[in-house]
């Protein structure tokens, strides 16, 4: 169905193609699964696959792609349409009208359809992705979950082959990403549709793959095969995958109920031995907040949450995509007024301190990374960020360098990809160190190794006395790192407490190892591997 | 009868007849300064928006547009206070300081005594402004610009679309600035510069717009047929010439500032044009439209309703009958009963309006 030949792609301007010599090909009604470290050329495989890449993008395509037959040579992207459905990474900025209905009937408008075909097809996509109840709403209104599913739709109803996606769940709270999966499932394993998709997020996604790309940027060659295979040398896996090389599990399994059945030797071996865990903090109060209630408009987003943040804590506060997450960060560093309530960061009233010192108490990366970087070069943002913060300059430098190695100092800040701009914003902000340091999602379009060497740096500030609370869906991530964990809901504090005893009960939240071992109570492949040196 | 023609069938009305109605409330308005006739075109608008308007997020800009006519109201009063002269009236209400100005601006006053008369007079030209904006904004409560853009004939496909993703990114672009200016803070910096405000939002609404682009592409926008290009530039030149027609003579039914038969000639001529070539351009579509909003017999009631009205107001002006121009400032307002008449019939789409859809958002 997709064939790449020998294909290098060369950006206008660039010193090294983004991707070189790629050559394989992804047989009909297959899930393949596209994976590789941050900025490694992922998009740019994608994008080739439609002809988006170089019709669009301009640049150098040597080689040849066929889709379906197809040249992308002699076929643009609009030509294409029939063919190649195309998801974007933010469905948002790829919607072109403003209902539900309209937006899924778009792509058959553009190309034709006949009305009475283009009826059923959207009644019928409505039903296949569990859309009909918002079938009249304002795309604005929509939850995430609802707005990618409606993407998805979106590039169904004019029934094309191949279906391209990059990264559907990496913004998505952990139920919402079900939903847009169990969707994909069903459209491989009733349509027949051919999926191509790029994702970080390898614990949701691996085990419905069919196929690997692995896409090892700089001179490495890009190599594909059966998941499992795959795995094995894989720089970048899922913890069920870690896990099943500690243990020398043969086959790798994929999915939680595989590595259960694996594991049954495991679980008596450790059955006895208590993972290690830090002890509860019991540092100074830093931050705080009581009977906070935030709104905006007639929307009231947090409605009477108090919390207390000691120092040396790692707060993690998890919630569905809208449950106030996002409200409480801002409240804390004082971007959002509150109607009611007292907040304190660090030891100031953030709505009453001047900017220049206020950096001095807290720092927030926000959601958008990109609204806290104003210059033209990389470069330049890491010696502004220097001066801002008033550090020696080269600090913010070698953060970024320890969170993401060899990011080229002259490229634009919104040139770089998803994963490496988020980095370049957490260097910004961490280079201050200020004693309360607010996350709002780090870890969307990060690879498995910049996170953790970002969970080294939040680790190491906790130890020298800093809080850290960081708002995520990442589950492995809130495991690895946090020592408490918050739970929104609605705006709304429905539950606290230590992470154990917080994530291990909840389905949704739990994170793969848990499943893996429950009732032992262990949460990350780190805390196997010590348990299991202790015991031997 | 069939189903789309019942009035009692729920379902949203084309969009154009909202507008066509919303457009005679506004020419009716035009046509006078009485207070009383006003506030019955207000109210007789605000009444049907009201009764027929959905849940979704545009139908409360009705209020917006009435906020917009009071400030509209509120600043004609006061720049009329500052520039009044004497000559507008009697009744001094109070005296403001006179400053005075250079000899080249003379017959230019400003302060000094505010008359009575001159503030009533500010009231209903105000008054009247304001009035035709919110019958603008009623049609805008009752089906978005965006909706009425759907509609357009094939060959404006493209144009449209280009309002569309502009009518989406301006509303955009205040939230982009509004957090980017928030964010600000974050750095430590109290003071924004162009670098650090202006930037960052047009990078990230050039960054959406090629986002947006790349999307359009992906899904089919612009395939065409082949026309010769000969063909395709007279349409072009023929739709402009038409839409030019339109604007003149609509322009000249609003002000008056034309001789009326010129205006109706203007009007027809330009509509037959950009009719015929609209007609020719559609050929070179392809595409295909879901669910088009049908036209049927409530859409002709509520055009007529608001056709009626305007020409009730036209006719009445044109022979000149007492009342919709008031004799002087402090005269109590006459109630003149054919125009009267003639506004309450805009009512009518209240009724003749198919109501709306439980739930629905367009």
């Amino acid at each position: 169905m997709i064939e790449f030949d020998h294909v290098t792609v060369t950006y206008d301007g660039a010193v090294a193609p983004a991707v070189r010599d790629v050559t394989f090909t992804v047989p009909e009604g297959e899930l393949a699964l596209v994976i590789g470290r941050t900025g490694s050329g992922k998009s740019t495989l994608l994008r080739a696959i439609n002809g988006l890449v170089p019709h669009f993008t301009g640049g150098t395509l040597a080689g040849r792609v066929l889709v379906n037959g197809r040249d992308t040579r002699e076929y643009r992207p609009r030509d294409l349409a029939d063919v190649v459905g195309f998801v974007g990474q933010d469905p948002m900025t790829g919607f072109v009208t403003d209902t539900v209905e309209d937006e899924l009937a778009y792509s058959m408008e553009s190309l034709g359809t006949a009305p009475d075909v283009m009826r059923r097809r959207v009644e019928e996509t409505l039903d296949l992705l569990g859309l009909a109840d918002v079938r009249d709403r304002a795309l604005t209104s929509l939850s995430g979950g609802q707005r990618q599913r409606t993407a998805i739709g979106a590039a169904l109803t004019s029934h094309p082959a191949v279906l391209v996606l990059d990264e559907p769940t990496s913004a998505l709270d952990p139920q919402a990403a079900e939903e847009v999966l169990a969707a994909l499932q069903r459209l491989v394993h009733d349509l027949g549709v051919t999926v191509v998709m790029a994702e970080h997020r390898l614990e949701r996604v691996v085990q419905y793959a069919d196929r690997v790309i692995e896409v090892p940027g700089g001179i490495g060659l890009v190599s594909t095969g059966l998941p499992a295979d795959q795995m094995v040398t894989a720089p970048v896996a899922p913890p069920v995958v870690e896990l099943g090389r500690l243990a020398g599990w043969s086959p790798l399994p994929l999915s939680v109920r595989d590595a259960r059945r694996a594991a049954v030797a495991l679980r008596s071996q450790l059955a006895d031995v208590k993972p290690l865990r830090r002890a509860a903090v019991t540092g100074a109060e830093l931050a705080g907040c009581s009977n906070l209630i935030v709104g905006y408009g007639t929307v009231t987003a947090l409605r009477g949450v108090s919390v207390s943040i000691r120092a040396g804590e790692i707060v993690a506060l998890m919630g569905r995509n809208g449950a106030g997450k996002s409200t409480l960060l801002n409240a804390l560093v004082g971007i959002v007024p509150p109607r009611s309530g007292t907040v304190t960061a660090a030891g100031v009233d953030p709505r009453r301190t001047r900017p220049a010192k206020l950096v001095k108490a807290v720092g927030l990366v926000p959601q958008e990374p990109a609204d806290l970087l104003y210059a033209a070069t990389v470069v330049d943002e890491c010696s502004g960020a220097d001066s801002d913060f008033r550090v020696p300059p080269g600090t913010c430098r070698a953060v970024l360098e320890r969170l993401a190695p060899g990011v080229d100092d002259q490229l634009h800040p919104r040139d770089l990809s998803e994963g490496q701009r988020l980095c370049l914003a957490l260097a910004v902000v961490l280079c201050g160190a200020p004693p309360l340091l607010l996350l709002d999602e780090p870890t969307r379009g990060l690879d498995y190794g910049a996170k953790r060497r970002l969970v080294e740096i939040l680790r190491e500030l906790a130890a020298a006395g800093h809080a850290v609370v960081l708002s995520t869906h990442d589950v492995e991530m809130v495991a690895e790192v946090a020592t408490r964990v918050m739970v929104l809901a609605d705006g709304e504090l429905v539950s606290e407490g230590e992470t154990a005893t917080v994530v291990a009960d909840s389905p949704a939240f739990a994170p793969q190892v848990a499943k893996i071992l429950a009732p032992l109570p262990f949460l990350t492949v780190g805390e196997v591997a010590t348990a299991l040196e202790r015991a031997s | 009868m069939r189903a789309v023609h019942r009035l009692t069938l729920p379902r949203a009305l084309h969009p154009g007849a909202w507008w066509l109605w919303a457009l005679g409330m506004a020419v009716a308005a035009s046509r006078t300064r009485n207070p009383v006739l006003l506030v019955l075109i207000l109210a007789v608008t605000g009444f049907v928006v009201a009764a027929r308007r959905t849940d979704a997020p545009w139908a409360h800009s009705f209020t917006a547009f009435l906020k917009l006519g009071l400030m509209v109201i509120g600043i004609r009063i006061v720049l009329q206070a500052l520039l009044s002269t004497r000559s507008q009236g009697n009744v001094v209400l109070f005296t403001l300081p006179q400053i005075p100005l250079p000899d080249w601006a003379a017959g230019v006053k400003l302060g000094g005594q505010v008359t009575l008369e001159a503030v009533v007079t500010a009231l209903y030209d105000g008054g009247q402004l304001a009035v035709m904006l919110c019958c603008i904004g009623a049609a805008n409560a009752l089906a978005s610009p965006r909706r009425l853009l759907k509609s357009l004939p094939g060959a404006l496909y493209e144009m449209g679309v280009a309002c569309v993703v502009a009518l989406t990114f301006a509303p955009q672009l205040v939230t982009d600035a509004r957090r980017i200016r928030a964010a600000r803070r974050l750095r430590g910096r109290s003071r924004g510069s162009f670098r650090t405000t202006a930037m960052p939002v047009l990078e990230g609404a050039l960054d959406r717009s090629v986002e947006l682009a790349a999307a359009m592409d992906s899904r089919g926008y612009g395939r065409t047929a082949q026309v010769p290009r000969r063909q395709r530039r007279i349409t072009g030149l023929c739709v402009l010439l038409g839409l030019l027609g339109i604007l003149l003579g609509v322009y000249a039914l609003l002000t008056d500032s034309l001789a009326f038969p010129f205006a109706l000639t203007a009007l027809a001529i330009g509509l037959l044009l950009a009719v015929g070539a609209l007609g020719i351009g559609r050929q070179r579509v392809t595409r295909t439209r879901y669910r088009p909003d049908p036209w049927a017999l409530p859409e002709w009631l509520v055009t007529a309703a608001g056709a009626a009205a305007a020409a009730v107001m036209v006719v009445a002006a044109v022979r000149g009958v007492h009342g919709l121009l008031l004799a002087g400032p402090l005269v109590v307002p006459p109630i003149p009963l054919l125009p009267v008449l003639g506004v309450l019939i805009g009512l009518a789409p209240a009724l003749a309006a198919p109501p709306v859809r439980q739930g629905a958002a367009a």
